[in-house]
């Protein structure tokens, strides 16, 4: 903004925060398409005959690219927001730990403990 | 303090004399910004029940089709270039709004828009052919589940592509002022979240099923 002479910056308390820059767009991106592919060309091709290993590595690779996603794309660092945003995450990521660990568990064990077989079925009649 | 020291150091020249108004609108952006990170995690929480769900009912097929003959995983890659593509042209497009180029921001905002819908139709497509196929979501608990999670997700980049369009009318009619700025801040934060949640599903949903 000018007017005679006189320059007037408007200074945006926000604006060090949430900004990315091409590079570290590219480098997301970039780092994506491998963590994308990978896990794909993986299951596709039938590299490895183990199924949990190969579970393991397809969740391995969607973790580091969760990551990926968060530090290039979603710009999450301990200081925007002070330290708000992290936090808020954190939580998050504790709740859906419990949800998801917890309920795969708990329904794992009913399964086995409750589903009647067919010898307890003809026991029971 | 800087903001004085300056205005005090060019004091003496009045053609070079610089004032240094800290935006008060600044800290409504940033608490719109915290706002809408808060969103996101409770609905990162919705999203987290529904994969419990699918993991829980994953494997009840009821006797009907399994991930194995139903997932077709080409489909699946491409729809899923089709978000990364759409991610990364976002990216763009908040790039361009930081140099000040509405012509070039809209640009991005259209191509981003394009693979949305590529991705949404893509996923329709995937729907409908189950459904035909006779594998609805009340075929079995899996497909329930499974229903319930990918749509809910595509509900979502649905959703987006409308907010999408409109940020694109309102730029077009008011350009980059700062609302709009705020507006596209929270549309990429959104988008990229989805994109986010699509790693969970294309890892969770079909990729680890499908092995077993």
């Amino acid at each position: 903004m000018t007017s005679d002479g006189v320059h007037v910056e408007v200074l945006h308390s926000g604006d060090q925060a949430g900004h990315g820059s091409r590079k570290g767009y590219l480098t997301g991106f970039i780092l994506s398409v491998i963590l994308t592919a990978v896990p794909f060309w993986l299951v596709m091709n039938h590299v490895l005959t183990d199924p949990r290993v190969m579970a393991g590595l397809v969740m391995g690779f969607a973790l580091v690219q969760i990551v990926v996603h968060m530090v290039y794309f979603l710009h999450m660092n301990t200081k925007s927001e002070g330290g708000w945003t992290m936090l808020a995450l954190i939580f998050t990521v504790v709740l859906v730990v419990i949800a998801l660990a917890g309920s795969l568990w708990i329904m794992y064990h009913l399964n086995t403990n409750m589903m009647p077989t067919m010898q307890n079925m003809r026991d029971m009649s | 303090m800087e903001a004085s020291n300056a205005a005090a150091a060019t004091a003496t020249s009045p053609e070079e004399l610089h004032f240094y108004v800290a935006d008060e609108h600044g800290h409504a952006e940033g608490s719109t910004m915290l706002g809408f990170w808060l969103y996101l995690m409770s609905d990162c929480l919705i999203f987290a029940v529904l994969f419990a769900c699918y993991g829980v009912y994953g494997r009840q097929f009821a006797a009907g089709p399994t991930p194995h003959d139903l997932f077709d995983l080409s489909t699946v890659a491409l729809n899923t270039s089709m978000l990364l593509l759409s991610s990364i042209t976002y990216g763009f497009a908040m790039l361009a709004m930081e140099d000040d180029k509405v012509g070039r921001t809209q640009l991005w905002l259209l191509v981003t828009g394009l693979f949305g819908a590529a991705f949404v139709f893509l996923e329709i497509r995937e729907f409908l052919e189950f459904i035909h196929d006779g594998a609805g979501p009340q075929r079995s608990a899996f497909l329930s589940s499974f229903f319930t999670l990918v749509g809910t997700h595509g509900l979502h980049v649905s959703l987006g592509l409308i907010w999408l369009v409109t940020l694109m009318v309102q730029v077009g009619q008011r350009g980059l002022v700062p609302e709009n700025r705020r507006r596209l801040m929270c549309l990429s934060m959104f988008w990229h979240f989805l994109d986010v949640v699509w790693i969970g599903v294309f890892s969770f949903v079909y990729l680890i099923p499908v092995l077993r």
